[in-house]
């Protein structure tokens, strides 16, 4: 196993999107975790008489209508956007993978229930979950990850069902079945370890939707609500100071780009290295 | 044929059927009182009962339910609280507004994302097709709204080409109405067209390495004919499905860019009756926005079958 991984790792540092989007992922997380613990101002920090200044030594990106730097919110805005991607994706995974794997394993109804089920889903996208779910309990972060969790689901289950039907028909696992293991034994040791490099390149793909999500549900006023700073919402703020200060629209955004950049690129370099049938195609 | 119609038909209506019920149960049997939640704590308890017997809550629930189906079936859709006008009149007005942006947002996206597929595919791994392929991984990298924003500020707020937002109205004519469509558009279109881009460009790779291909070429077709006449027809069949999709994010879309440039569509219609807690309205365009995501959808799996024969006796997944 551990010379599989150092194989993957030394074709990764071959394949140009796996290392700058690997190394922008990396950038955005570790930003993340050291707003954590630090950040250049304290981010709930106003001072009128410093507001809307522009790019300087003291404010690389400049202050916001109430003078807080702009780079600490930035980087608090990371940490948002981590936080709540990485739990919605998790959501989705948690349920949407053993739904899948279970279908697969149990095939007959079951599979049909799940895949029927699967299909309603995809009728509401993620913005339509998540504004009925606001209007039934009011607008927040944990609403706004239940809405992108739950839009996941669908998304794990259908890849996981699709990955895992394949594998149930290899000869190792007719063996495992004769050795007297059963469904769902076969499907923990031996099904779910063989499509894990299918579903972590899909996890990096949700990821990035799930932070385009989050601030968009943030933009709207329906997601991350203040004081937590979000990019989404800062965003939305600075659009109706766009004729003042039209940088405060900027930085935000470029900051999600980036960020949704490089876990694409990560995601596609990842599938490469993975997937050597597919690498020949591109 | 016939038999796949009938199959796709009764899986169309228990899929509607479905997405109905859910929407019933999260915004009327969820909250308790659906009365309350429109009204808050502090509400008058007289104005809370005219409010319940208005909705009919005192009904039990399978019966509010079919009340609503036959209501939406037939186009009496309830009062909408706030604005105190039919349901159905408000989406009418504001149907005007979001149909014709979605249609121009998915030509325009159409019409930029299956040349440029096309291209980029014809050349692959050379220069055009490294660019093009690093300019649709930039397009679906950049939000809809943040785009719409840029746009604002470059054709309202820097040259002052287009106004920052609202509708003209198409009583002040066809040009101002689609004028203040057109911003808007394109910001939709963009993340549209850069994934369509990429899913164009990989499906006549994938085409172009097939033995007809090749077949066309050995008969004496020039590489363009070949391309064109052969390949992107067999090409453009998993893209329409993609397009179908994409008609639904479209829809999601149209929630946020509605509200970035203050237009008065249904998008902008389900948001404002979130904040007003118009639990009525809501219900209805969630459930029509809902109901047009799964037409659409099934519109696209016939045409695929249409298309594509093979796949009629088969559940038209693929």
């Amino acid at each position: 196993m551990s010379e599989g991984w150092a194989e993957v790792w030394r074709m990764g540092l071959r394949s140009r999107g796996f290392v700058i989007g690997g190394v922008v992922t990396l950038i955005f997380i570790l930003i993340a975790v050291s707003a954590l613990i630090w950040t250049p101002y304290p981010v709930a920090e106003i001072v009128v008489s410093r507001r809307f200044q522009g790019i300087s030594a003291a404010h690389w990106l400049g202050t916001d209508q109430f003078g807080r730097d702009l780079v600490s919110l930035l980087m608090a805005g990371a940490v948002n956007s981590v936080a709540v991607a990485i739990v919605a994706v998790g959501l989705g995974m948690g349920i949407g993978v053993p739904l899948g794997a279970l279908a697969a394993a149990r095939q007959g109804w079951l599979d049909e229930i799940v895949m029927r089920a699967n299909d309603f889903a995809f009728a509401f996208p993620a913005l339509l979950s998540a504004v009925m779910i606001t209007a039934l309990a009011g607008p927040g972060a944990v609403n706004s990850i239940i809405a992108i969790g739950i839009f996941n689901i669908p998304v794990f289950a259908r890849l996981t069902r699709g990955a895992a039907l394949v594998v149930w028909k290899r000869e190792f696992i007719l063996a495992a079945r004769v050795s007297g293991k059963g469904p769902l034994r076969i499907s923990v040791e031996h099904v779910l370890p063989n499509i894990a490099s299918v579903l972590i390149v899909q996890a990096t793909i949700q990821f990035a939707l799930a932070i385009l999500a989050e601030a968009g549900l943030s933009y709207l006023g329906l997601g991350t609500q203040p004081p937590q700073p979000s990019w989404g919402k800062m965003l939305n703020e600075a659009q109706t100071l766009m004729f003042l200060a039209p940088q405060l629209a900027i930085f935000p955004g470029m900051a999600i780009a980036l960020t949704v950049l490089g876990l694409n690129l990560f995601g596609d370099g990842l599938r490469d290295v993975l997937d050597p049938r597919l690498r020949r195609e591109r | 044929m016939t038999l796949f119609l009938v199959k796709r038909l009764i899986m169309l209506a228990a899929t509607l059927l479905v997405a109905a019920v859910v929407v019933f149960f999260v915004l009327e049997i969820l909250p308790g009182d659906p009365a309350l939640v429109m009204l808050g704590v502090s509400a008058q308890a007289d104005t809370l009962a005219a409010l319940r017997a208005e909705m009919g809550l005192d009904l039990p629930a399978w019966q509010r339910f079919t009340n609503w189906i036959g209501g939406v079936v037939t186009g009496e859709l309830g009062r909408s609280y706030t604005y105190d006008v039919p349901v159905s009149e408000l989406i009418g007005e504001r149907v005007v507004v979001s149909l014709p942006l979605a249609v121009m947002a998915l030509t325009l996206s159409t019409v930029i994302a299956i040349p440029l597929g096309v291209i980029a595919a014809s050349r692959h791994n050379r220069t055009t097709d490294i660019a093009l392929t690093g300019a649709a991984q930039i397009g679906i990298a950049i939000s809809n709204f943040w785009f719409a924003i840029l746009l604002i500020l470059l054709f309202s707020v820097t040259l002052r080409w287009v106004p920052a937002g609202g509708f003209a109205g198409w009583d002040a004519g066809f040009w101002p109405a689609i004028q203040s469509l057109l911003l808007p558009a394109i910001a939709l279109a963009l993340p549209q067209a850069a994934i369509l881009t990429r899913v164009t460009r990989s499906s006549v790779l994938e085409v172009l390495q097939e033995d007809f291909v090749r077949t066309a070429r050995a008969k004496g077709l020039s590489r363009r004919a070949a391309l064109w006449r052969h390949a992107v027809r067999n090409a453009l069949i998993p893209v329409i499905t993609i397009l179908g999709l994409q008609f639904s994010f479209l829809l999601a879309g149209t929630i946020i860019i509605e509200n970035v440039f203050y237009l008065p569509g249904l998008g902008r219609l389900l948001f404002q009756a979130i904040a007003q807690r118009d639990l009525i309205v809501v219900k209805d365009l969630v459930v029509l926005l809902a109901g047009t995501v799964v037409v659409v959808n099934f519109v696209v799996d016939l045409g695929y079958a249409v298309l594509d024969p093979r796949l009629r006796s088969g559940g038209g997944h693929v």
